[in-house]
């Protein structure tokens, strides 16, 4: 059980709550001994206690306003963990930043993709490396604190019933140039239906669909099974969907029931997105597409005339 | 505007990696390729350059080799190179190589840093945030669009559910994604690239010492995932999607 471990987790607040990512970190942070978390954004006392709830047993409060977090966050965090055996970052664009500069200020390095984290007999972090085909285990040997960016997914959430934690507020620290740094606009580009993270069906769609319309036929499959509409980062880059839809390496770490690819080559950034899937499907033209070796079900065939048949099929049904 | 922009020579991700079996470092070619990652920082730096009679330097710490990556970016329009090319770098860690690339930039001087926001080979996706802390300038990361004018810059950033849109004054760092297209080296640029100058350094040069806080202690392959059954679409192939989501209870 505890081994007396003290870790940090580093959260930034996501649509006013703390993140799922945030969560599943604590979960497995409290596995070690005490947590305390870095809670960068508005705060609440819903969030409070969700962190609590699932463990937290410290929480220092971050408001950083209009500020760019990354560079204040990172000053304030690295004056509050020296002490700390073990920081934990998720994978989102600001854990990054924070992670880097907590590092350079400290001089310890980062350990990324972390998948795993034990603790026994010193630091250790697997990962998968080069597109997820080798596993590694790599020892920590710096001074503590050791510094983990860790990849979505890689723990469960589990509530424990905990109560809200003490909360410590933090203000902004001068960090130099990196305060000079704002947010002028914030933009949401919703998307209706179950959020990627949660959904039990995903239909994904890439560059194979040939046009940002035909990006329609995939919503209308999702909303069909119930699911949510997913995408390579070719299709975001081409301006076709929002970011929040990328799945892959530098997107979401999915992991449902059925992951349904169509007009995806399976790129190795791509894979390692949603490889965790129970059942995998991918329609794609070419028998060669890489994609294809990890489908339970492969279709060769072309997705204008494969997905409009099969949404005429399910709506048959209903 | 003087703009510095980070490049990385990768082995062709074409081509199968290997590692050595000592350290279980990646091993790298004497031909290596620009990380194609890196096109859209060399694009957004020459249009920034473009648009205020700046100039565009690389940074690179890597083994030269024959120089083919460095030259593909200096093919797109970049000036000038300056590498970090030394046999005790080696598997050198994101922060070494931070404090490598940061003590050249701040040796030639800038008004920008350009990077990426991950590497193909390494993707630790840190590097530039650490160089951000070393140079004490704001890191407006992960930006999909890029504006500079009098003295500042201004991103859109990529956030989980959107974007916001960034502004610092500069001296500032910016990794970009590869949502802004690169442009194709011309002829021209190509016959240039051959004579456009290269500064090599090594890390004794820039005064960085090197440690490494990390040792990789196991290497196993990851078992794939096994494939299934693959059907050629006659007019009929949805029917066997329709059957297997019946089979997994989806419908
Ligand atoms: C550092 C880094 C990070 C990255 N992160 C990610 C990430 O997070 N997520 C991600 O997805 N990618 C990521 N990538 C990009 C990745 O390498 C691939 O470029 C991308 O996944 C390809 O997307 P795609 O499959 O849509 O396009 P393509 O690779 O162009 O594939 C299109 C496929 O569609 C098929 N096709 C074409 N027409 C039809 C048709 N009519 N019917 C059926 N099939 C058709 C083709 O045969 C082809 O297989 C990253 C890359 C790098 C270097």
């Amino acid at each position: 059980m505890s081994s007396g471990i003290s870790t940090w987790v580093f959260a930034e607040e996501l649509e006013g709550k703390p993140s799922d990512g945030t969560l599943e970190l604590i979960s497995k942070a409290r596995t070690f001994g005490d947590v305390s978390v870095f809670y960068v954004g508005a705060g609440s006392d819903e969030a409070w206690n969700a962190l609590g709830g699932h463990g937290a047993t410290a929480v220092h409060h971050l408001d950083p306003g209009d500020t760019l977090p990354s560079g204040p966050a990172a000053h304030a965090l690295a004056a509050l963990v020296t002490d700390a055996d073990v920081v934990l970052f998720g994978a989102g664009n600001t854990d990054r930043d924070v992670a880097g500069r907590v590092a350079a200020k400290l001089g310890r390095p980062v350990v990324s993709n972390a998948l795993d984290v034990t603790v026994d007999g010193g630091i250790a972090v697997h990962s998968e490396i080069l597109g997820g085909t080798l596993g590694i285990t790599t020892a920590i040997t710096a001074e503590k604190p050791a510094l983990v960016v860790t990849r979505p997914k890689a723990f469960t959430a589990e509530p424990t019933g905990g109560s809200t934690p003490p909360i410590e507020v933090v203000g902004l620290p001068d960090a130099g140039r990196a305060n000079a740094a704002s947010v002028i606009e914030r933009h949401v580009e919703a998307s209706d239906g179950p959020s990627l993270e949660e959904a039990s069906v995903i239909v994904s769609g890439g560059r194979g669909l040939g046009a940002a319309d035909k990006f329609e036929m995939i919503h209308e499959l999702a909303r069909l099974l119930g699911g949510a509409a997913g995408s390579t980062r070719a299709v975001v880059d081409a301006g076709w969907v929002p970011y929040s839809y990328q799945v892959g390496q530098t997107g979401k770490t999915v992991k449902p029931s059925v992951y349904i690819a169509c007009g995806i080559s399976g790129a190795m950034q791509h894979i390692v997105g949603m490889k965790g899937s129970a059942t995998i499907i991918a329609i794609n033209k070419d028998p060669d597409a890489p994609i294809f070796a990890l489908a339970d079900l492969g279709i060769v065939g072309d997705v204008h005339n494969v997905v409009p048949q099969l949404i005429e099929a399910l709506k048959a049904r209903s | 505007m003087n703009i510095a922009v980070c490049v990385k020579q990768i082995p062709d991700p074409a081509t199968p990696y290997q590692l050595d079996g000592e350290n279980h470092w990646v091993i790298r070619p004497n031909d290596q390729v620009l990380d194609d990652t890196d096109r859209s920082g060399v694009e957004i730096a020459l249009q920034l350059a473009e648009a205020t009679e700046g100039t565009v330097t690389l940074f690179s710490m890597s083994p030269s080799g024959s120089l083919q990556g460095i030259r593909q970016a200096l093919a797109m329009g970049a000036d000038k190179a300056v590498l970090i090319d030394d046999e005790t770098l080696k598997g050198a860690d994101a922060l070494t190589t931070a404090r490598v690339l940061a003590a050249a930039m701040t040796r030639e001087g800038f008004d920008l840093v350009v990077a990426g926001t991950e590497s193909t080979d390494g993707y630790s996706g840190v590097m530039p945030q650490m160089m951000s802390e070393i140079l004490d300038v704001p890191c407006l990361s992960f930006a999909r669009k890029v504006e500079a004018g009098d003295g500042s810059v201004t991103i859109e950033r990529q956030t989980a559910s959107g974007y916001n849109v960034v502004t610092a004054p500069v001296p500032a760092l910016i990794t970009v994604t590869a949502g802004i297209e690169p442009r194709y080296p011309t002829f021209k640029g190509i016959m240039q690239a051959k004579s456009k100058p290269v500064t090599t350094f090594t890390a004794a040069d820039l005064g960085v010492d090197i440690e490494s806080g990390q040792t990789i202690q196991s290497v196993n392959p990851v078992a794939a995932r096994a494939g299934g059954s693959i059907v050629e679409d006659d007019g009929s192939a949805f029917e066997a999607i329709v059957e297997l989501l019946e089979q997994v209870k989806v419908i």
